[in-house]
């Protein structure tokens, strides 16, 4: 038998007149990244008409100019490439390794109440350790080299990453669970089907925020007797004197900050596209 | 036939949410439970559908034992409860993993088209009203033709005019395979008008009250004298039935003083 759609139902909210409302927060969105340039464009123009002027030196705060002359030079040399490649490298390796982890026991944590009294209180000590305090005992334990470098980034991204995931996991809402029981899931089709894809925002949200605190503990990490890398050449700029050199690696920081967590974003958006409110705010 | 025997249920905090009820529903018949609040109705659909365990009885689906989800049993909740992250096509098609995808997606368009939903199944949940929700969710509940389909107030949170679209819906597609039918609700114009039989249940701890036969002739008319006086009827029984009086007089009759 077929039946025919009652009216009465209501219109689907996703006809066109139904989306046109959508379109004007994203014309919001734009003006908003341009005002959110202005205050920095501002701050840059007026920095550097006082130092041409002669009303401040530019000694101790170089004028953009000189910033940007200086991100051009070590560009031109290929030194920003190389030391950008060493950051990124870093980064990636400790930021797949604390994720990793941060997931498995983050899902450990969430799922089994058990695990969560066995790990949860040790986990939540550790993580009030100020970062730099690993520091000297990761070069005791692991060397100079690279792998200490590596760990301190991962305890960076580990403990967003299991936090978001336990606690979203924790949060899951019953009723969708009990959706999953009416239809007899087997508990492996049960995380497969409704578990791990309700936790999907909450998860990308912690390794978005992993990803940033990763960004952070290298600056720590390559601190620790590094030969390159971003946080090596504000090391560098310190002792050379260079301020713009230090303020040209903090520029490259952010560039690359901002272009990692735009990738995560793009990359994990189609994952996401089912979102009602989400989409316009990763 | 499902049949309730002797069932009772006592949650861990010591609340006896049922008492030793009893009851039968014929092969194709559609029961409602009407009650006030506490009164078990939701705890007893959650016992059938094998979501909590009971205390104490059996309930039974074809002389076959119910004692957790059962692929006989469909069960549509209060609110669609869809799967956010599917698509309408995939929500309604997601009891049916075990089909092939070309069986899959037939019989998912096949009951799609029967709520009204053909063209909506590669939309999102969000992107439907609410009333188109729940025909997505009658849709999921059915299409995996259960003989036993549970509904826990299943029209509460729509509109007066969805809610009457809804129950036509679902009588024409309870005519094509004729599955038995346990409704809880708080509408008795609701029950009237979809029920064969109604049950009046009372609460502390919940127990069947008063129990209506529904004689009129489909479809029914909702301004008609005859179902105007069995709705009359059963507001003045649930009405006695949240009266202590009641409680008493029921606790009497099976031979036990009464807590108060």
């Amino acid at each position: 038998m077929s039946i025919i759609a009652d009216p009465a139902a209501g219109a689907s909210p996703a006809s066109p007149a139904a989306r046109e409302p959508a379109a004007r927060p994203r014309r919001r969105l734009s003006i908003g990244w341009g005002l959110g340039f202005a205050l920095p464009f501002a701050i840059a123009v007026a920095w550097e008409i006082a130092v041409r002027s002669g009303w401040a030196n530019g000694r101790l705060l170089p004028p953009p100019s000189r910033i940007g002359g200086t991100l051009w030079e070590l560009a031109e040399s290929g030194e920003l490439a190389m030391h950008a490649w060493a950051t990124l490298w870093r980064v990636a390796a400790g930021f797949g390794l604390g994720a990793a982890v941060g997931t498995i026991l983050g899902a450990a944590s969430g799922a089994n109440r058990t695990v969560r009294q066995l790990l949860d209180p040790t986990l939540q000590a550790l993580r009030a350790i100020p970062s730099i305090a690993w520091v000297p005992l990761f070069i005791l334990w692991l060397g100079i080299f690279e792998a200490s470098k590596v760990a301190l980034i991962a305890v960076g991204v580990f403990f967003p990453v299991y936090l978001g995931v336990a606690a979203a996991l924790a949060s899951v809402d019953r009723k969708i669970i009990e959706v999953g029981r009416v239809f007899r899931l087997s508990r492996l089709a049960m995380i497969r089907r409704v578990t791990l894809p309700a936790i999907l925002p909450a998860w990308i949200t912690a390794l978005r925020t992993g990803l940033g605190l990763g960004f952070m503990f290298v600056v720590a990490a390559e601190f620790m007797g590094a030969s390159e890398g971003l946080g090596y050449l504000l090391v560098d700029g310190q002792q050379l004197g260079r301020p713009d050199r230090i303020l040209a690696a903090i520029i490259a920081f952010a560039v690359l900050g901002k272009l990692a967590d735009g990738l995560l974003v793009l990359v994990t958006r189609p994952l996401l596209a089912w979102q009602d409110l989400g989409r316009d705010k990763l | 036939m499902l049949a309730i025997d002797q069932l009772s249920k006592t949650y861990a905090d010591g609340n006896q949410a049922l008492e030793r009820l009893n009851l039968t529903v014929g092969n194709g018949e559609i029961v409602a439970l009407v009650g006030g609040s506490g009164c078990g109705k939701t705890t007893l659909l959650r016992l059938i559908a094998g979501l909590d365990t009971a205390s104490g009885g059996a309930i039974r689906l074809d002389d076959q034992t119910i004692a957790g989800p059962s692929a006989d049993v469909g069960v549509i909740f209060q609110e669609p409860r869809l799967f956010p992250w599917l698509s309408v096509a995939d929500n309604v098609g997601f009891g049916l993993s075990h089909l092939s995808a070309f069986e899959r997606e037939g019989l998912v368009a096949n009951a799609l088209a029967r709520v009204g939903l053909a063209e909506h199944g590669p939309r999102w949940p969000r992107e439907l009203s609410g009333g188109q929700q729940q025909r997505a969710a009658i849709a999921r509940a059915l299409v995996t033709r259960p003989r036993l389909l549970i509904m826990d107030e299943p029209f509460s949170a729509l509109d007066p005019t969805t809610r009457q679209s809804l129950h036509r819906h679902l009588l024409s597609l309870w005519d094509e395979s004729r599955p038995t039918m346990l409704l809880v609700t708080h509408d008795v114009e609701e029950a009237v008008s979809l029920a064969d039989r109604i049950i009046v249940m009372q609460p502390n701890p919940g127990r069947l009250y008063e129990e209506f036969a529904n004689g009129i002739a489909r479809p029914r008319d909702r301004m008609g004298v005859a179902f105007e006086r069995l709705t009359r009827e059963i507001l003045k029984s649930l009405d006695q039935s949240l009266r202590p009086a009641a409680h008493a007089v029921a606790a009497a009759a099976e031979g036990q003083a009464a807590w108060w």
